[in-house]
């Protein structure tokens, strides 16, 4: 088969490291071949970013022996031994693309701007809103403090009322915000708000600020529209933000396609895999300083950003937020509370150590669980359907007491949980990192796991998204092939009855086939968690749970499927949910103990 | 040589110091270049422009916003008063008239007719920008500020809380080992920079705020607490806004731990030398330490040991184990095996051989810092 595209360069760069990534048809297929990186070099003494994008790509050069660069310009196209065919880039350098929004009401048009900004790739600084309790002169202090790349002012459905959104188009006027890069440009506004409002916000806003017009995000209060608003911040970020920053503008005239916003780009990978597979799918990335969640479910994609909630810089707010006793109840041994929090407050100024001791290791484990959970309960709340709804109720409406603004994540319903980051991606076993996604989130069911091991879904999200007519297949398909075959390391399936039974009864009757024709039946008791070593390769299985259990086909009621295994392989989790340890700190540590030893989680020795 | 690049703190008995002194906003810069200044010295200054106070006058006058035009009594540019009528309503045969009047003196910055709000904007903040250690005026930045230069010792600390502080030094602890305790702190101390030894007690801060304490340098503190001191967690190491009496520069980290002997001997040598000291610290990309700098007085040209390229870990290097096991201990690099080695905890890591206390062991490189020596 012939291919128009034969090579692709891909790189996103990081705030503090370049990564570049060669992929190339192989063998009626796009493969991952090469990668290299390098520190990135947007800040002093270098204030270039195609330095780091170049070094980056020489360690490419190295290792594959392909030569791509001409000094400083990258060979296009690929002539069969120099050059590549296309290259493209992702960025979140000088601290990604930061915004603030604003919508009349808080959990309705502030909430939908929020969605457009987040969907987009971006940092939310603030979300100003009529009724968010804050009195005018407080707001223009908070607008005038935070100094974003860009607003987005929305409220109001078409023809509706106009005084509100004005309101809050005077409080920016008022507040004559200054963009965070550079001193002599104007503040990018964009107005997704009502249609009869935007001559007297242009002649508001028009002067002060850089302002555009995109359709309202919220025409009708039953339907969110954040396309135009969420192109419009992908536009603005290239033109404005990007353009500021020093190297970049070199850096786009490279590129086959425009530079999208790390987050923008994974985000966009993750909806389209959930989309071509039909699947629920949630994706983690937890970092030193933040935490992103994306999820999508009934085909709905939302994504957050836990900004306070990471592994190093922000590790002690994790401390602070979910408490010292949520920390501990994961580790399996005692420890002096005090020296605890003297060592990670170490950590949160030193963020750069690494876990030398296995006591150390179980440590940050256990805080990761706890990032993970407190981002997860932060993501299932901003992951709802449309608050301020009306719908017509019937009887039965009313006894399931179901109202706008559920949560749409549903973990029964969750197919495929995706884990990335340093704590996740580079955990010496895999099994903890296993262990950490399934106490984090919880899964119910059915659900496979995976995490990305070298953080490659930017530049393929970026590779999916490429517009341009010729190239537009070979590229998302070579996204979706190099997705599948060396993005993901595949851990396993992990099932999970839930319901109520007693102490260590039987949840779940399990009867497997496996590729070879072999079988196994197994049994999964109340309270406990069992592993069973299955390659990456189908497994039939037949699951019969007990009365009042459910394994996602409802309670009590049987469910066949094909499942696979993983470089864990399969993990029957009968914990039940939500996953409860005992207050009695010796029945905590067994059980700690118990799960450990299943999974071969930690090497064997004094501590486990 | 095996080499390996781990960046440490400073500690420079002598250096040539360049420091900004920037305006948030662009203002007037009140000297020039080559000026002497001292640490209270104002060297820029500006006006903020002032809150901003929005009337609902249309709900006060209880009339429709495109009405409130017609009732104004001020125009958008003018300068009111508090207690100046800004509208009033005609009323029924000129009685029972409604008003509005201006709750601050300020300026009429705009009049909207679709919301019927009047924007009043108060009077300009000053804003001044001193020069925090004593110096000269190496550059000028067209109105911003000024960038000046001063002979100095200099040292970082890895944590602090509080801003800008300034005083004379005084030792209290007598070594580097020793805690700095709260009896040791009296009421003379107000206005002085403390050095203490390994350790502060909550209590001994506490007092020491009480004393009204201008800052302390000590090598170790309680993470918890900081609770007790600012009232909140610190979940993120972003400082240097609180308002305390008493500025806290933690040069090692969280727990006892002895201070650095280049540290506390520079500090020791400097007893009684007026000194300037600022806990602002973040930790973030573009990273912020809290800084002691002490102006040398000397007619000799100065080293710049500030702009130095710094020199990464090698066999022979003075280094600091920075995390737990060893946290704290002080040891010499007996070599750099270039191959990854397995941890107790199965990662692999680059690592540095380290003899500490004459035993040899092994560490992972990102686990030392360099202690950097004169």
């Amino acid at each position: 088969m012939s291919k128009k595209i034969k090579s692709i360069l891909a790189t996103d760069c990081g705030s503090t490291t370049t990564k570049a990534i060669l992929i190339e048809w192989k063998d009626d297929r796009y493969r991952l071949t090469f990668r290299g990186e390098a520190p990135t070099t947007v800040e002093a003494p270098f204030e270039d970013v195609t330095k780091g994008v170049l070094n980056a790509v020489m360690e490419v050069e190295e290792l594959s022996g392909r030569t791509i660069l001409n000094g400083d310009q990258i060979i296009t196209p690929d002539n069969g031994e120099k050059g590549v065919d296309i290259y493209v880039s992702t960025s979140s350098a000088g601290g990604g693309l930061q915004m603030m929004v604003a919508g009349v009401v808080k959990s309705m048009s502030g909430e939908s701007a929020e969605r457009a900004a987040l969907g987009a790739g971006s940092i939310v600084m603030d979300v100003l809103a009529s009724n968010d309790g804050r009195l005018p002169h407080e707001k223009i202090t908070r607008i005038r403090q935070l100094r974003p790349d860009m607003i987005l002012l929305s409220g109001g459905t078409d023809g509706g009322t106009t005084t509100h959104v004005m309101e809050l188009a005077e409080i920016l006027a008022a507040a004559n915000p200054r963009p965070r890069l550079g001193q002599n440009y104007k503040l990018p506004v964009i107005y997704a708000g009502n249609n009869k409002a935007q001559d007297s916000i242009q002649s508001t806003l028009g002067e002060i600020s850089d302002l555009d017009i995109v359709d309202n995000i919220r025409p009708v209060l039953e339907r969110e529209n954040l396309e135009p608003s969420r192109d419009k911040i992908h536009d603005l970020f290239m033109e404005h933000v990007m353009a500021q920053a020093p190297g970049y503008k070199k850096l786009m005239s490279w590129t086959d396609a425009p530079i999208m916003p790390t987050p923008g780009a994974v985000g966009s990978l993750i909806e389209m895999i959930a989309k071509k597979e039909g699947i629920s799918v949630v994706g983690v990335d937890i970092g030193g300083a933040t935490t992103d969640i994306f999820s999508v479910f009934e085909e709905k994609f939302n994504r957050t950003v836990s900004a306070n909630l990471g592994m190093s810089y922000s590790i002690c707010n994790v401390l602070a937020e979910s408490g010292l006793d949520n920390v501990l109840r994961w580790v399996p041994f005692d420890i002096d509370r005090s020296e605890l929090t003297n060592r990670i407050g170490n950590k949160m100024i030193r963020p750069t150590t690494v876990p030398q001791s296995l006591e150390e290791l179980v440590i940050e484990q256990a805080i990761a669980r706890e990032a993970l959970r407190l981002s997860f309960i932060q993501h299932k709340a901003f992951a709802t359907s449309l608050k301020g709804v009306q719908s017509e109720r019937t009887i039965s409406d009313a006894f399931e007491q179901s109202s706008s603004g559920q949560s749409l994540v549903n973990m029964m319903d969750l197919d495929l949980l995706v884990g990335s980051g340093g704590v996740l991606s580079h955990a010496p076993r895999r099994q903890q990192s296993a262990r950490m996604l399934i106490d984090a989130f919880m899964p119910e069911g059915i659900t496979q796991l995976a995490v990305d091991s070298i953080f490659m879904m930017p530049q393929l999200g970026v590779l999916a998204n490429i517009d341009k007519k010729e190239l537009k297949d070979d590229a998302s398909q070579a996204a979706l092939e190099v997705f599948d075959n060396d993005c993901l390391i595949r851990l396993g399936t992990c099932v999970t009855p839930v319901g109520k039974v007693k102490p260590k009864s039987k949840m779940a009757q399990v009867s497997m086939t496996f590729k070879d024709g072999s079988t196994k039946d197994i049994e999964i008791l109340e309270g406990s968690l069992e592993m069973l070593e299955v390659p990456y390769e189908e497994v039939s299985i037949s699951i019969i749970p007990s009365r009042g259990v459910d394994v996602g086909a409802g309670k009590g009621e049987p469910l066949d499927s094909v499942i696979y295994g993983g470089v864990v392989g399969l993990i029957f989790d009968g914990r039940n949910r939500p996953i409860t340890l005992s207050t009695d700190p010796s029945q905590r540590i067994d059980s700690l103990l118990n799960w450990s030893n299943a999974v071969d989680e930690y090497p064997k020795g004094d501590l486990f | 040589m095996a080499h390996s690049y781990t960046p440490g703190l400073k500690v420079l008995q002598k250096t040539l110091l360049r420091k900004e002194r920037i305006l948030p906003l662009k203002g007037k810069v009140l000297v020039k270049k080559g000026d002497n200044l001292n640490p209270d010295t104002v060297v820029a200054s500006t006006n903020l422009p002032g809150n901003v106070q929005m009337l609902k006058v249309n709900n006060i006058l209880n009339i429709e916003p495109r009405d409130v035009i017609d009732c104004l009594v001020i125009k958008e540019g003018d300068s009111v008063k508090k207690g100046d009528m800004i509208a009033e309503t005609a009323g029924i045969f000129g009685m029972f008239k409604s008003s509005v009047e201006s709750p601050v003196d300020g300026t009429i910055e705009s009049i909207s007719e679709s919301t019927g709000r009047v924007i009043i904007r108060e009077a300009p903040i000053p804003v001044e920008v001193d020069a925090y250690v004593s110096g000269t005026v190496d550059e000028v930045i067209e109105k911003e500020g000024i960038i000046l230069k001063s002979d100095a010792a200099f040292i970082q600390g890895i944590f602090g809380i509080a801003g800008e502080k300034r005083g004379e030094l005084v030792l209290v602890s007598n070594s580097s080992s020793d805690e700095l305790t709260s009896d040791q702190i009296t009421q003379d101390m107000e206005g002085k920079i403390l050095i203490g030894g390994s350790f502060l007690s909550l209590d001994a801060y506490k007092k020491a705020m009480s004393c009204n304490v201008a800052a302390i340098v000590v090598g170790g503190f309680n993470y918890y607490d900081l609770k007790a001191v600012l009232g909140y967690d610190l979940g993120v190491a972003i400082t240097g806004t609180e308002k305390l009496p008493t500025a806290l520069i933690v040069t090692e980290g969280y727990g006892s731990i002895p201070m650095s002997d280049a540290t506390f001997d520079l500090l020791k040598n400097n007893h009684g030398n007026e000194a300037s000291v600022n806990g602002a610290t973040q930790i973030r990309a573009g990273v912020i330490r809290p800084e002691i700098v002490i102006p040398i007085h000397t007619d000799s040209e100065s080293e710049d040991s500030l702009s130095k390229e710094p020199e990464g870990i090698q066999e022979g290097s003075t280094v600091r184990v920075i995390r737990s096991p060893n946290f704290g201990k002080i040891g010499t690099v007996s070599s750099l095996p270039s191959e990854l080695n397995k941890m107790e905890s199965e990662t692999m890591v680059r690592v540095a051989e380290i003899s500490i206390d004459g035993k040899n062991t092994l560490i992972p490189r990102a686990n030392l810092e360099m202690v950097e020596l004169q």
